[in-house]
């Protein structure tokens, strides 16, 4: 059984459409990369699966763990296991990274009928997150993003990621603006949280060099609002030969 | 400031916008003075809150080289009103840092005058205000600088967060200068929670009033940096928060 079933996907950003009927099924320990040229709705897709308030669903289902994805709150999705790693965190002045993540990973526990971490549990955590994605846990002290490179950005994204221990991530151009080390660090990282029987992984990402540590099962095109075309990780390697004109035509 | 004999009324500026209904239930009231020496320092915090209408009115004066940081949580379930009248001599500096929040058909208010008499006197005023339901919050701030006081720097800044469409804000920081050589900012601003920042902390799993009150918290601790009581404030600050959600 799939844990996420993506069908016939449409949607309006500001009265536009941009997803037309977007079908995608991702089982249990599959990564799967979708690429695409700009424009094309990928970002889209990640937000519409957070449940952006403005990305208005106008036709399709999207299921979830066996449940009704968009019927949930954003804060629902989260606590039921999904992720969102944005192509342009939000900067958040005043609310450091810490207290913000500890007060919504207890409230994802919360949900799921389990006891919050306690301070002292949670920095540990939090410490070995960061020690993984080999970011200065200095910086989790600071408030969310704000005066972070967008290296960092991306970097404390995946700590993130760590400390929630979603099911699902949907992670929108994590590799843009890393350094050559930085990529190898946050692919190994993202194998080290997602690479689980029971987890899986949707890359958004333009380049291979990503896909070189974080090796995909499934390889999509997405352009103008669906899919069209998927195959193995030969797929991306063909795009970054030949240009999308050439393979989606 | 002298104690007034007779219930003000709306046409004295200083009492636009107050709730008139409200101050008569506390009214007269008393000035409450404080005189600080050449050099000396101090602090105060001010929380205005409980469930009847609570009205402060302070008159200060600094001495040559004095420093007095002033902080003040104005959030009352009925009305809530601070006027402080500062006086500063040559070299004096005064900090003045206020939170109000308010929601239901609660009025709060902050009325400062700042005389700057002598040269070389600082202040500084922050004041960051979160407004629900049908409330107002009301800032009036007057800083005067004398004739002769040069080098005077004088600053305020007046923010206002709306979480209802009904809520409103009056802010009216006025300068009045007569010396030369004077370094007086002020700005002021009403806005909305970032939407984008909510989705942000959505997506992580606060529920949406947690995720409003961790970027509300944040604005108004604005108000608090660097007060020696600042995780009291920030705490009380918080809770008054959650009333108003
Ligand atoms: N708020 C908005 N108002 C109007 N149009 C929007 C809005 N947000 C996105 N769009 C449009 O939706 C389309 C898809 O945008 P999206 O960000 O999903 O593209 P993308 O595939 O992620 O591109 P990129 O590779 O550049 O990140 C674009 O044409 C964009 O201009
Ligand atoms: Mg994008």
């Amino acid at each position: 059984m799939s844990l996420l079933s993506i069908t016939d996907l449409a949607n309006e950003v500001a009265g536009k459409p941009i997803l037309k009927g977007l079908s995608l099924s991702i089982g249990a320990g599959e990564i799967h990369a979708i690429m695409g040229p700009n424009g094309a709705g990928k970002s889209t897709l990640a937000y519409t699966l957070g449940g952006r308030p403005g990305y208005e669903v106008t036709g399709g289902s999207v299921t979830f763990a066996g449940e009704d994805l968009l019927a949930m709150e954003p804060h629902e999705r989260a606590a039921a296991g999904l992720f969102l790693g944005f192509q342009y965190p939000v900067e958040i002045p005043g609310v450091s990274t810490v207290q913000f993540l500890r007060e919504a990973l207890n409230a994802q526990r919360k949900t799921r009928g389990e006891e919050p971490l306690s301070g002292g549990a949670f920095l540990k955590l939090a410490r070995e997150k960061a020690a993984l994605l080999k970011l200065d846990p200095e910086m989790l002290k600071r408030p969310v993003n704000v005066g972070f490179s967008g290296g960092e950005k991306k970097r404390a994204e995946m700590v993130q990621m760590g400390v929630l221990d979603p099911k699902f991530a949907i992670l929108d151009e994590t590799d843009s603006g890393l350094d050559i080390d930085a990529l190898r660090i946050v692919g190994e990282g993202i194998n080290a949280i997602m690479r689980k029987p029971d987890k899986a992984v949707l890359l958004i990402t333009h380049y291979q060099r990503l896909l070189d540590y974080v090796k995909p099962d499934f390889v999509h095109v997405l352009a103008a609002g669906r899919i069209v075309r998927s195959g193995g990780p030969e797929l991306a390697l063909e795009l970054e030969e030949q240009g999308y004109e050439a393979v989606v035509a | 400031m002298s104690e007034l004999a007779t219930l003000p009324t709306r046409h004295e500026e200083d009492w636009r916008y107050a709730d008139l209904a409200a101050l008569e239930t506390v009214w007269p009231v008393a000035t409450e003075t404080l005189t600080l020496a050449p050099g000396e320092q101090a602090t105060r915090t001010l929380v205005l809150d409980g469930d009847s209408a609570v009205v402060r009115d302070l008159a200060v004066t600094l001495g040559a080289g004095a420093e007095f940081d002033l902080r003040v949580l104005n959030a009352g379930k009925a009305y809530g009103r601070l006027s402080v009248r500062v006086v500063l001599a040559k070299g004096a500096q005064f900090r003045f840092g206020a939170a109000q929040v308010a929601g239901g058909e609660q009025t709060v208010e902050i009325v400062t005058e700042v005389v700057h008499a002598e040269p070389d006197a600082v202040s500084n005023q922050i004041v960051r205000q979160v407004l629900g339901g049908r409330a107002t919050g009301n800032y009036l701030g007057r800083v005067l600088v004398e004739r002769g006081a040069i080098g005077t720097d004088g600053s305020q800044s007046v923010r206002a967060m709306l979480l209802d469409r009904t809520a409103t804000a009056n802010a009216r920081p006025e300068l009045e200068i007569y010396a030369d050589d004077v370094k007086c900012a002020h700005g002021c601003a009403i806005g909305e929670l970032d939407r984008e920042g909510l989705f942000y902390l959505a997506s992580r799993g606060l529920p949406p009033a947690a995720a409003k009150a961790l970027m509300l918290q944040a604005f108004l601790s604005e108000a608090f940096a660097g007060a020696p009581d600042e995780e009291t404030l920030t705490a009380a600050a918080l809770a008054a928060l959650e009333d108003v959600l």
